[in-house]
């Protein structure tokens, strides 16, 4: 297990998150970005309606509590009123992927300028472990007991490779949390994600395959063993986009 | 003195929030209210503010909860579909007090329903229209210069008491022209240490939320909450009254209705009837005491109203039900006439005169 110093942009108040999720390794390297960029002063996190709803209780910086799904449009509002405060959302699936895919797809097309933390754990962790639209094909959930059945309620989908479909976002990319190498790789691509925001760059999102152990029914070893044998399969990690990148490319030829 | 000049009321709603102060605009295009968007669509960007047209109704409301999180006046206006669509919006905007004004030009309804003027979602606006136990004001124009004076004084109310303000008004109000005045010279604004605008490193943050989980601490929030409404139920109930002195017949009606009504009124004086007009100005709170009272002289209570009678059981709360009242109305975009009204009057009179 990676142990970490506290971040100084997280508060004292102790994680609620169950044994093992990597919803609490997720808030550290958020909280890392923003001690390493030195943005904790000007920077307003949104909170979404999922197990992450009370980050507002463990970001250091100013919070909002958004509705289910609405943390999109609620970073909005809150940019186009303060550009100079640095805005990040926090999202599962449920909420990013499922009720706010209008406001997922339409902040994202907007090239709105701020940053999308999206934990995808393929499940609702928060009401109990019902289908998520991020679910795998057979996956076993409260409300698909014999396993999701492609042929009825459909395929999961994959955000980043839909939003990259868009000309508008700046930056797309899809990180883990269940090794060493991928945190650290995880740590510098959200980073870059809130740097781009820095730089008015635009809308950068970074999907974090997450674990829920308590509602996938496993150990949070097996759930890590999960995430590298089932999820990346199916969620293969890497930088979907990255417009400035791409201009500087071609500059260069 | 600022000059009068002809407008619309929905454009008069726009440039009195901008003159409110109001800097950001998020919408969805519906009929009859589109000439709000237009305006700010061209306005916004020359003033420094924004003007959005948002994904969809429920996105727009959503905006506006962030940008008055940031301490910013902020708006949005639709019309009735929409504001179905915007009520989870407005339930978190109360359970987050924060303040708002929002704007609805009625149309018929149930669902798609018309495009045509209507009074019907009154019961949505005057019970707060999503979940939970809230409250907004709710302000009817009955004139252009009403819908810019309210406008401003909505904004107001918002910032004083941490809450949404409404203009609900209708397709007629939104479209009729009439000569107005404009001005910012009064307009009061108000502190907002509660805003997120970032720490600066220099106090603990701020939280914007309208979750709590502990019942016996989401309860005294709630009772919090009520005591403010109790003081804008006392301080804020406005209404107009017309030949009320001895009126033994009150009509009671406000925006488009309150206008008809009004010629009713003279009509029947002309005939001998001793009637009169109650005009709410605020339909939440309601002028409940200013009824009351006229329920001393009156012999009957007369809701006009463009629905299928919503009003007229705050009528009949108000005067404690005692004295009749009566329903006179149009419903699903008509309009009831002052002929309509009069002979409602003279009904309630019963030909004795
Ligand atoms: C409008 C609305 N619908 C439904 C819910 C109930 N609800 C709360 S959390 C949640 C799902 C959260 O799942 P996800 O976004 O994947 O987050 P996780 O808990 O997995 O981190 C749902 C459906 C709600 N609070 N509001
Ligand atoms: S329910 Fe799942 S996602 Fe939620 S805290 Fe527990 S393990 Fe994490
Ligand atoms: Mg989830």
């Amino acid at each position: 297990m990676i142990v970490f110093d506290k971040p100084k942009s997280l508060t004292d108040t102790p994680l609620h998150y169950c044994p093992g999720c990597t919803h609490g390794i997720i808030h550290r390297l958020v909280a890392q970005a923003i001690d390493d960029l030195g943005i904790e002063g000007r920077t307003i996190g949104v909170a979404p309606v999922g197990c992450a709803v009370m980050a507002y209780n463990y970001f250091a910086c100013d919070m909002v509590e958004a509705a289910h799904g609405r943390a999109p449009a609620v970073a909005t509002g809150l940019k186009r009123a303060n550009p100079d405060n640095i805005v990040f959302t926090y999202q599962g699936d449920g909420d990013l992927a499922s009720i706010g895919m209008a406001e997922t797809v339409h902040s994202a097309t907007r090239n709105e300028n701020i940053t999308v933390i999206f934990v995808n754990n393929a499940i609702y962790g928060m009401t109990g472990g019902q289908m998520a639209p991020t679910s795998l094909p057979g996956q076993v959930t409260q409300t698909s007991p014999y396993g999701r059945d492609v042929k009825t309620v459909g395929y999961p989908i994959r955000v980043c490779e839909l939003l990259s479909t868009l000309d508008g976002p700046e930056f797309i990319a899809r990180v883990a949390v269940n090794n060493v190498k991928n945190i650290n790789n995880a740590r510098k691509i959200i980073k870059k994600a809130f740097e781009n925001q820095i730089n008015n760059k635009g809308f950068s999102i970074v999907e974090v395959i997450s674990t829920c152990p308590t509602n996938w029914g496993m150990t949070p070893e097996k759930a890590l063993e999960w995430v590298d044998e089932k999820m990346i399969p199916y969620y293969p990690l890497g930088v979907y986009k990255d417009r400035s990148a791409e201009i500087q490319a071609k500059e260069d030829k | 003195m600022a000059d009068k000049v002809l407008m619309k009321g929905n454009e008069a709603i726009a440039e009195a929030a901008i003159l409110a102060g109001c800097r950001h605009y998020f919408g969805y295009p519906i009929t009859p209210q589109t000439e709000i968007a237009a305006y700010m669509a061209k306005r916004m960007p020359k003033i420094g503010g924004t003007f959005l047209q948002a994904e969809s109704e429920v996105a727009a409301i959503n905006m506006v909860y962030g940008t008055s999180s940031a301490g910013y006046r902020v708006m949005t206006s639709s019309s009735s579909p929409g504001m179905s669509l915007k009520s989870e919006g407005l339930s978190y905007l109360a359970g987050s007090d924060l303040p708002a004004l929002v704007v609805n030009v009625q149309r018929g309804g149930p669902g798609l329903g018309g495009i045509q003027p209507s009074q019907s979602d009154y019961f949505q606006a005057t019970r707060g229209g999503g979940h939970g136990d809230y409250h907004m004001i709710v302000l009817a124009p009955a004139s252009v210069q009403e819908m810019a004076d309210l406008t401003i004084t909505g904004f107001e109310l918002a910032d004083k008491y941490r809450v949404t303000a409404m203009i609900l008004a209708d397709g007629t109000m939104g479209q009729m022209m009439e000569p107005v005045e404009l001005s910012a010279d009064s307009v009061k604004t108000f502190d907002k240490p509660w805003a997120v605008t970032g720490t600066k490193m220099q106090r603990k943050h701020n939280i914007i939320n309208s979750l709590s989980l502990v019942p016996e601490e989401l309860e005294q929030q709630n009772f919090a909450r009520y005591e403010r409404y109790k003081t804008i139920e006392e301080n804020e109930a406005r209404c107009e009254t017309f030949m009320m002195d001895d009126a033994e017949y009150c009509v009671v009606a406000f925006g488009i209705a309150a206008r008809v009504s009004k010629n009713a009124v003279i009509a029947a004086r002309e005939k001998g009837i001793k009637a009169g007009l109650i005009r709410p100005i605020t339909l939440w709170p309601f002028p409940k005491k200013t009824l009351l009272d006229a329920a001393d002289k009156a012999k009957a209570f007369i809701s006009v109203e463009l629905s299928m009678g919503q009003m007229i059981e705050d009528v009949e709360l108000a005067i404690r039900c005692q004295r009749p009242v009566m329903l006179c109305n149009r419903a699903g975009g008509m309009i009831p006439t002052p002929e309509q009204v009069l002979a409602k009057i003279e009904e309630a009179a019963g030909g004795k005169m």
